[in-house]
């Protein structure tokens, strides 16, 4: 593949891929068709009313969920099932509480079956990338929930993934460290030129670190707009205090109110018919 | 490490988080409010003051023994006194009776529960992995399990006779079934997520199951294991109780016979004694054997 081509063929497409959760009490449209595609080294956040069918697209493209139609492809390449070549942070915490930090770390490297010193070095590498130096050893029980979710990163990054996913990873987690964690994942984009998809509720949060943003509507979630921030990778702390972030916050946020009001009328209505 | 609630814990949080050097422990914000643990729901007490109201409820229950023994409230056919209790275990045990009893009771027990949890957790761990072998086994198993067991010994004795076979097969038959269904719940009860996160990290679906489901289950199984071994004894009484000529159900029953009630008695505890015990040993190897696991659920 020459050069030319492989900056014209993007990293994930996604094509009409949707999802209807089919239940008891019939069948949920979680998801409508929806196609987008992220470019090499790009950082996309969505952002989203909540039950919109963030959580769901996500785990679609991480092979976990079954979509409804559409199709995905990585570098080309279609795929159906989960892989290594997308890693993945999640909301909860999901480190393995019998191994080490270390060992959390060197999980996705051992699967592969890579060389051990290759899975140690990779382990070295990305416990420094998120600054966890002097944690190697301890269980995961032991840390907050800033830190778990600082070695999620690690464990995922350490497969050396095409691109990250990571659902709202700083949901659970309080203001200032989530700042902390932000600055954190700034650092390690422009350090590793990581390509990644971020899922979030935190408005400044997609603003201060994605490329474009995508908003979607409510449920059945859809991609309603689409805006593309201007700071490049280069960014610093700096650009929270400028005007062009404060338009871009506002824009975001106005479109985010108006589908966040339907989410709460919708759910009214429903209530009133409920009680006659 | 939950998420803070209060201000200044927030603080000593977020301070734990920019100083990621060691040392800076986030768990510093105990402090303060200690008073009336005792009887906060889902409260913490130190293990000083757990053992003391454990001993003191032992005390207790002797006391109120004592009582109703020495004053001759109860009649002693019923009730008899703790010392005649205390000198008749040492007449049976100078008389050499009371340790191969024990010997082979604690024999019974471990070859029943052993070859229970030899099938059953292997089988428990498939029926909550794999929908196809629940469909298979898990009705099957939730009607076997109710038949109760003392219904089977005539066809036990029928099928395995007197021997010690037939003691094991009915602890065995008395735990097995539902040791299967414990275990594929606590399998069940895996979080989704952590398998999620194993498969975006590349396992393939035998490596999930065995360097992620199989480990996650530990605690469960281990407390699975705690639960059964006390219905074991149940089931071994039962047996000994039933047909056998050895055996601390087999001490109660003779003893009833003769109305030694305090010979009754001596089998009473030391069964007592040795359940306590087996959940001690439990107790003891848990946080030893598998230390990264959460403790608070069940103990
Ligand atoms: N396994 C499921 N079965 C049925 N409905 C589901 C399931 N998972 C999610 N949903 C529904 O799909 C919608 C989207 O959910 P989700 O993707 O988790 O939203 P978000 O992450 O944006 O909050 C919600 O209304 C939710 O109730
Ligand atoms: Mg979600």
């Amino acid at each position: 593949m020459n050069a030319v081509e492989a900056s014209s063929t993007p990293i994930l497409r996604v094509e009409n891929v949707s999802k209807t959760y089919k239940g008891r009490k019939g069948d949920t449209l979680a998801l409508e068709p929806t196609t987008f595609s992220i470019a090499q080294g790009e950082f996309v956040a969505i952002v989203g009313p909540s039950g919109c069918g963030k959580s769901t697209l996500l785990h679609i493209i991480g092979g976990l969920i079954e979509p409804s139609s559409g199709q995905m492809f990585l570098d080309g390449q279609e795929f159906f099932e989960a892989g290594a070549e997308r890693g993945m942070v999640f909301q909860g915490y999901t480190l393995f509480p019998w191994l080490s930090v270390r060992e959390n770390v060197k999980f996705g490297p051992r699967m592969q079956g890579l060389p051990l010193e290759e899975q140690e070095s990779r382990a070295s590498h990305f416990l420094n990338e998120v600054n966890l130096h002097g944690f190697h050893n301890h269980c995961p029980k032991q840390l907050s929930g800033g830190m778990r979710q600082r070695v999620a990163i690690a464990r995922a990054l350490a497969n050396k993934p095409r691109i990250l996913l990571m659902d709202e990873p700083f949901g659970a987690l309080d203001a200032q460290t989530r700042a902390v964690m932000q600055d954190l994942v700034l650092g390690i984009r422009k350090r590793e030129k990581t390509t990644a998809l971020l899922i979030t509720h935190d408005i400044d949060e997609a603003v201060y670190l994605a490329d474009r943003i995508f908003v979607m509507t409510a449920r059945p979630g859809r991609f309603k707009a689409e805006i593309v921030v201007p700071f490049g990778q280069d960014r610093t702390e700096a650009v929270r205090d400028t005007s062009e972030f404060f338009e871009l916050r506002k824009q975001v946020s106005h479109l985010l109110h108006d589908e966040g009001r339907k989410v709460v009328e919708a759910e009214l209505a429903t209530a009133r018919i409920r009680e006659g | 490490m939950q998420v803070p609630t209060t201000k200044s814990e927030a603080l000593a949080y977020a301070k734990s988080e920019v100083l990621t050097s060691i040392g800076a422990d986030p768990t510093v914000f105990e402090g303060r409010r200690k008073k009336a643990k005792v009887f906060r729901l889902g409260g913490e007490i130190s293990p000083i003051l757990y053992w003391t109201i454990a001993a003191f409820m032992f005390g207790l229950v002797l006391e109120l023994w004592c009582f109703l023994s020495y004053t001759g409230r109860v009649s002693p056919l019923i009730l008899p006194t703790p010392t005649g209790v205390l000198s008749s275990a040492i007449r049976l045990w100078q008389a050499g009776e009371l340790w191969p009893d024990i010997k082979i009771s604690v024999f019974r027990i471990v070859a029943g529960f052993l070859a229970s949890a030899v099938l059953a957790i292997p089988l428990g761990i498939l029926i909550g992995a794999y929908k196809g072998v629940e469909a298979a086994q898990e009705p099957l198993n939730g009607f076997i399990r109710y038949i109760p067991v003392p219904a089977l010994i005539p066809l036990v004795m029928v099928a395995a006779g007197i021997g010690e076979g037939a003691k094991v097969l009915l602890i065995f038959l008395g735990t097995y079934f539902q040791m299967v269904l414990i275990v594929a719940d606590v399998t069940r009860l895996v979080p989704r997520d952590l398998l999620n996160a194993s498969r975006t990290l590349g396992a393939k679906p035998h490596q999930v199951l065995f360097n992620v489901l199989l480990p996650a289950t530990l605690p469960g199984l281990m407390e699975t294991c705690r639960t059964m071994i006390g219905w074991a004894w149940t089931y071994l009484v039962i047996a000994e109780v039933v047909a056998t000529d050895s055996g601390l159900g087999y001490r109660i029953m003779k003893a009833q016979r003769f109305l030694r009630t305090d010979e009754i008695f001596v089998g009473i505890v030391i069964l007592g004694l040795l359940g306590l015990l087996t959940d001690l040993a439990f107790k003891f190897l848990q946080p030893r054997l598998l230390p990264w696991a959460e403790e608070g659920r069940n103990g």
